[in-house]
């Protein structure tokens, strides 16, 4: 909600913009790529310009992009979305404890613009739920800090790859920039050894079930890590109690 | 096709739209309070780093749909300079540059 004057007044806006600086550039690499993508794959300009600014979801829109071009069935296609989105489900089970004060427009407004990276600034920088009015004002001004500096990278350069689509040669592969900061951030949420080998198992998982239509392969990646997790925590003596995120 | 917009793609992108909202908000749509069961929680834990690293690892060793099965890959030397630089500086900026800095030259200076 950086448009409301009591958020980006905040100083948690400002900190929670300079948390997201170092991955800015990588983010915008990627809406780059993914903005020549649209328009190099036949889809017009208006379509693009929708796409980057509602969709907002660079790995559903790269998903979405030849199912689009080949006329598959729209519920394939949402389908498809959904499924490539389920990390999200995931993310809002842990953010509801944060917004839960909220009405729901600004609930709704909050979720559409926390994408991967401002989910895991955000729970890093507070792992637990404020209690009282001024800390939660503080943790929506650093989330909306987090996804103002995201968005604005993100959609800038996706729409100034729409209008450049045409000098930019794929051949480049800027978008591994993009996959480079998912692993930085991959790397900083492995932060014990059961999340480190959730992370191997589930990487694993995901290549070995890669046939699977859908996207489904990430689906089963996620199911099979964590009930692995699951039952090696049961195999130690003292189950970990350590904080979420 | 190109340049053409036509109605039935908007409508694949405003329900895409509505999939992301969906999707991102998932459990806080509803007003009414509800709690959690316990392995919900646990899996909370976990969940996360499973999803990037099931997004991640494809992106990185996978082409066409196989597994890759050269090491003139500059996807390959690319992430694992990153990742190593994520521990020894803990900043994703680190990764990146690294990252790059490896991947590039590999990729348009040998076509890996």
């Amino acid at each position: 909600m950086f448009f409301l004057r009591a958020i980006h007044r905040h100083p948690e806006f400002r900190q929670g913009m300079r948390a997201t600086a170092p991955v800015a550039p990588g983010l915008a690499a990627w809406g780059l790529m993914t903005g020549v993508a649209m328009v190099k794959s036949g889809m017009s300009v208006v379509e693009a310009v929708a796409m980057t600014l509602f969709v907002y979801a660079g790995s559903s829109q790269l998903a979405a992009i030849p199912l689009i071009v080949a006329g598959a069935p729209f519920w394939v296609i949402w389908t498809t979305g959904f499924c490539v989105n389920l990390r999200f489900v995931v993310f809002s089970l842990h953010l509801r404890d944060y917004l839960m004060h909220l009405p729901r427009w600004r609930r709704l407004v909050n979720g559409f613009l926390t994408a991967d990276l401002s989910y895991a600034l955000f729970t890093g920088r507070y792992p637990e739920p404020a209690q009282d009015a001024e800390g939660r004002l503080a943790q929506e001004a650093y989330l909306a800090g987090n996804y103002f500096l995201t968005w604005a990278a993100w959609n800038g350069a996706s729409l100034a790859g729409v209008a450049l689509a045409n000098w930019i040669p794929s051949a480049w592969g800027l978008g591994f920039a993009g996959v480079l900061c998912l692993v930085g951030v991959l790397c900083s949420l492995a932060n014990t050894r059961l999340r480190v080998l959730a992370a191997v198992i589930a990487g694993t998982a995901a290549v070995a079930a890669y046939a699977l239509p859908l996207k489904l392969n990430i689906v089963v990646a996620i199911a099979v890590a964590v009930l692995a997790c699951f039952w090696l925590e049961g195999r130690r003596s003292a189950p970990p109690r350590e904080k979420l995120a | 096709m190109n340049g053409a917009t036509d109605a039935w793609t908007l409508f694949v992108i405003a329900g895409l739209a509505g999939v992301t909202v969906l999707a991102r908000c998932f459990f806080f749509i509803l007003d009414r309070p509800w709690t959690l069961p316990a392995w919900a929680h646990r899996a909370l834990y976990y969940a996360p780093v499973a999803a990037l690293a099931g997004v991640v690892l494809p992106e990185v060793v996978m082409a066409d749909g196989a597994l890759v099965t050269t090491w003139h890959d500059a996807r390959l030397f690319g992430a694992a300079v990153g990742a190593v630089l994520y521990f020894w500086r803990r900043s994703v900026m680190a990764t990146l540059l690294a990252g790059m800095a490896v991947y590039l030259p590999l990729h348009l200076g040998l076509g890996w």
